[in-house]
């Protein structure tokens, strides 16, 4: 998974925990160590997608407008990355029958990913991370 | 197992009540899974029912929802079929799920959730700490609905081939 993807993920599960919070690129940043300016083009692209709104002038910020039961992991990673045929054999009818195998292999794994990503929501993000809050982590990020 | 939990106020305008299938609802379980799967299976149903509903209850588990009462006629909005199994491919006693199903116009209301929460029940006073179940990797409702209750992949990998497609040796 691509850094903007991880980001878009952090920054969607920041943001529908608090659904009426407006939240800052800054604020966001801080707390996963990312740069805003980084954030700030992931940020774009998840308004494009209609994922967030933001809200200018003070006390701005943005918040989640997605829906976070239909929104699945790999709805996210597919605005940054091209997941629709990760699986290819640079050329196929060259290929050898260790590269097929290999290939074989690489495609097993690609189905089991985009099948778990797929059948995880935000809202199951959520839930999870619920369970699993971090002392250290979560705490200093709430200082 | 302990009485299923108390039923909760849904959309669905009544209560959901989890209780153990009867003979009564066999039609009604074979009727929603031909609608959910396109496949009407009677006489696995009946096999089902007969080992699953009629023996070694503190272990075995075919559970459905209703809208309840105690008056007979509620529709099936959902069934749930576990069992305690110990020692395949060395695992310690676990909790397997292995039916499930709501019905179509009544998802998203809680029926599922009070299901597995059932079985969940169910395992945990017979002792079980650990449920399975398998998903096909298409299935992304099924797949989704177990991620969202808590589930993640688990120790074990299911492998599969065609019988035909055998390595020579």
């Amino acid at each position: 998974m691509q850094k903007s993807s991880r980001l878009a993920i952090y920054a969607l599960v920041e943001l529908a925990a608090t659904p009426d919070r407006q939240v800052s690129v800054s604020e966001i940043g801080e707390k996963y160590r990312v740069s805003a300016h980084h954030l700030a083009k992931v940020m774009h692209t998840l308004g494009r997608a209609g994922l967030v709104r933001s809200t200018r002038g003070v006390g701005g910020g943005y918040s989640f407008s997605g829906n976070a039961k239909r929104t699945t992991l790999l709805d996210v990673i597919s605005l940054f990355e091209d997941t629709s045929d990760d699986c290819q054999l640079a050329d196929p009818s060259a290929a050898t029958s260790v590269e097929w195998v290999l290939f074989d292999v690489m495609c097993e794994i690609d189905d089991i990913a985009k099948a778990t990503f797929g059948a995880i929501t935000i809202s199951t993000m959520l839930k999870q991370t619920e369970r699993r809050r971090q002392p250290v982590g979560d705490e200093a990020a709430q200082d | 197992m302990t009485e299923p939990a108390p039923a909760t106020e849904s959309f669905l305008g009544g209560k959901i009540r989890i209780r153990r299938v009867t003979e009564a609802d066999l039609d009604q379980v074979v009727s929603l899974d031909a609608r959910v799967t396109g496949n009407a299976k009677p006489d696995y149903w009946r096999d089902i029912y007969e080992r699953y509903a009629t023996r070694r209850l503190d272990e075995r588990f075919f559970l459905v929802a209703d809208v309840g009462d105690d008056q007979a006629g509620h529709p099936i909005l959902g069934y749930i079929v576990g069992e305690v199994r110990g020692w395949e491919f060395g695992s310690e006693p676990c909790g397997w799920i292995f039916a499930f199903s709501v019905e179509p116009g009544t998802r998203q209301q809680g029926v599922g959730e009070q299901l597995f929460q059932a079985m969940s029940d169910a395992f945990k006073s017979a002792g079980i700490r650990t449920m399975r179940t398998m998903v096909a990797r298409q299935n992304q409702l099924h797949m989704a609905f177990f991620r969202s209750e808590g589930m993640v992949a688990g120790p074990y990998i299911q492998l599969e081939m065609d019988i035909d497609d055998k390595i020579p040796d």
